[in-house]
């Protein structure tokens, strides 16, 4: 036959599923190339280690928004972890039939609302509550770090449900029949069975906390410094891309594509603990 | 000879489909009672009632009276308690992804039982019953999953032992274990039914016929003959019993 139909469409398939790869290839690249000449240029220790951030008059130190970054992921994780885990363990070992029903919808639409949606309320909730209860601007990493936490939630709950769900039925009845409590069970077998799933979802879910940017830039402040207490004002590396990109020129627009930079690196190592690292130690 | 659980009429349905047609049957204190049928006749129902595991299923439905010692514990004994005196040994040997010590140290750790010498002398005395001591006393720390499968389902028998149950219901044990191991659990069991009241679950008729003092066959949810191992194997009063134990069906 000259004309295979099933070749065919496998050719086409595999065209679009390579299309992706090179979408990604590109990125990277157009970040390096952009982003790399300014750390040759000016060091790697002085941007990574730097300061201050002037890049008009040739600083460009990012230490200050790299430890901010870290830090507004660590604020979620704490406040999204202990939620999203138990909403899991909610979903996958009590929930009725119905109330699950109810319940992953709900999930999805908060995956869904536009993060310039969690920042407006942010602003308009979050920010003032902390001005007038805790002191400060209100604008700070305990905001942001509210904020983050519940944006994560629906990473979290999804792939820690998941890993639950595929701890073996077995492992839960040998427990019970061995005179366990249902809670029992679960924080003594299931959880510690579907460790490495859970960890995957806490990781994930700090590459999201990482990477968000329009929530974070109305709630943090952005202020050019390592925030001290909860209540400081910081700015992250997408809140620095994202708030100076649109006026920036020549080394300036070279310094934001270096955070770029920094931010692509740190988000491929988290991924890839969450996808290798974690699996690898199943597997043993 | 005392009584150890009594059945009467014991009905169960799955969705309106009737499983169980009115059990009633005497199960013996200290003796292995073997419970044969062919598959779908009700056997492993009958334990999931015995241990309450069944309170995990949807749409079964329970008629009868279970009585343990003459005593209908449904009302006035949770689940959870009931089973520290029932224990169970599945089919397919699931030993926790721990080790073999923590196995086995599970069940007493719920009972609040911690202190280190207490729970060393328990695992040595369960291993030992369940004749597997001398094969991991050199490796109580690895992982239990990494025991063959005869070993793992003696495991299994040794963390049921560790809870000190009165009886203990064994769903078809052997069924994926070589002759070896298979032979292992028989020599156990027969050394353990001097403190347990066992009831073991087989579609092997020479296994029952080997171990077992009293016998029982089911047969699409009926109680169809049961009495003494040896009349039933050799004399039994009813066709069926004499068709399934002599391998026409089943
Ligand atoms: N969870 C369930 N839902 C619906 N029907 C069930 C369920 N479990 C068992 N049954 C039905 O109940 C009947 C008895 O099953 P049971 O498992 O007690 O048989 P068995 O004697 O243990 O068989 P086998 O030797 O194959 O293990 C079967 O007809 C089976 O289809
Ligand atoms: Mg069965």
């Amino acid at each position: 036959m000259a004309f295979n139909k099933e070749k065919f469409i496998k050719y086409i398939l595999t065209v679009f599923a390579l299309s992706s790869l090179f979408f990604l290839f590109l990125i990277f690249a157009f970040i390096l190339i952009e982003g790399l000449p300014l750390f040759l240029k000016v060091g790697f220790k002085n941007i990574i280690f730097g300061f201050k951030w002037a890049p008009t008059k040739g600083s460009f130190g990012i230490f200050p928004m790299i430890v901010s970054s870290f830090l507004v992921t660590f604020g979620a994780l704490i406040v999204g972890g202990p939620l999203g885990l138990s909403c899991a363990v909610y979903l996958a070992e009590y929930s009725g039939k119905r109330m699950k029903m109810l319940l992953k919808p709900a999930l999805e639409l908060l995956a869904g609302i536009p993060s310039v949606v969690y920042g407006f309320l942010g602003v308009i909730y979050i920010v003032p509550l902390v001005r007038n209860y805790l002191g400060g601007s209100g604008f700070s990493l305990i905001s942001t770090s509210v904020i983050l936490g519940v944006m994560i939630l629906p990473t979290i709950i999804s792939i820690s449900f998941d890993a639950i769900m595929s701890v073996p039925r077995t492992y839960r009845e040998g427990s019970l029949a061995m005179g366990a409590t249902k809670w029992q069970t679960i924080y003594k077998v299931v959880i510690p069975s579907a460790r490495s799933g859970i960890m995957a979802g806490f990781i994930l879910g700090m590459g999201r906390a990482i990477g968000e940017t329009m929530a974070v830039i109305m709630i943090a402040g952005n202020a050019l410094k390592i925030p001290t207490s909860l209540l400081d004002p910081l700015r992250t590396l997408t809140g620095n891309i994202a708030l100076e990109l649109a006026y920036a020129t020549g080394d300036h627009r070279l310094g934001l594509f270096s955070t770029g930079v920094v931010l692509l690196v740190i988000i491929m190592a988290l991924n890839y603990i969450a996808n290798f690292g974690i699996k690898k130690k199943r597997l043993k | 000879m005392d009584v150890k659980i009594r059945l009467e009429n014991l009905k169960a349905s799955y969705n309106e489909q009737e499983v169980l047609k009115g059990i009633t049957i005497d199960v013996y204190k200290n003796m292995i009672t073997g419970f044969m049928g062919p598959s779908g006749s009700g056997k492993s129902t009958i334990i999931s009632i015995l241990n309450r595991m069944m309170e995990f299923e949807d749409g079964i439905r329970i008629e009868g009276k279970i009585l343990f010692d003459g005593f209908d514990l449904t009302k006035t004994i949770s689940s959870v308690e009931l089973r520290k005196r029932v224990g169970t040994v599945f089919a397919v040997p699931i030993p926790l992804p721990r080790s073999i010590y923590e196995n086995i140290a599970y069940g007493p750790r719920l009972n609040r039982i911690n202190d280190r010498e207490k729970l060393d002398q328990i695992v040595i005395n369960s291993l030992k019953n369940a004749f597997l001591w001398d094969e991991v006393k050199d490796r109580l720390n690895t992982s239990a999953l990494k025991l063959s499968g005869g070993q793992q389902q003696r495991l299994c028998l040794a963390r049921t032992l560790a809870l000190h149950p009165e009886i203990i219901l064994l769903d078809e044990p052997c069924s994926g274990l070589d002759p070896i191991s298979t032979a292992k659990i028989e020599d156990a069991l027969s050394e353990l039914k001097k403190d347990y009241t066992i009831i073991l679950v087989s579609n092997n008729t020479k296994q029952i016929a080997r171990i077992s003092d009293y016998s029982a066959f089911f047969y699409m949810g009926e109680l169809i003959e049961y009495g003494n191992t040896e009349d039933l194997f050799t004399n039994p009063r009813i066709k069926k019993t004499d068709d399934y134990i002599s391998g026409k069906f089943g």
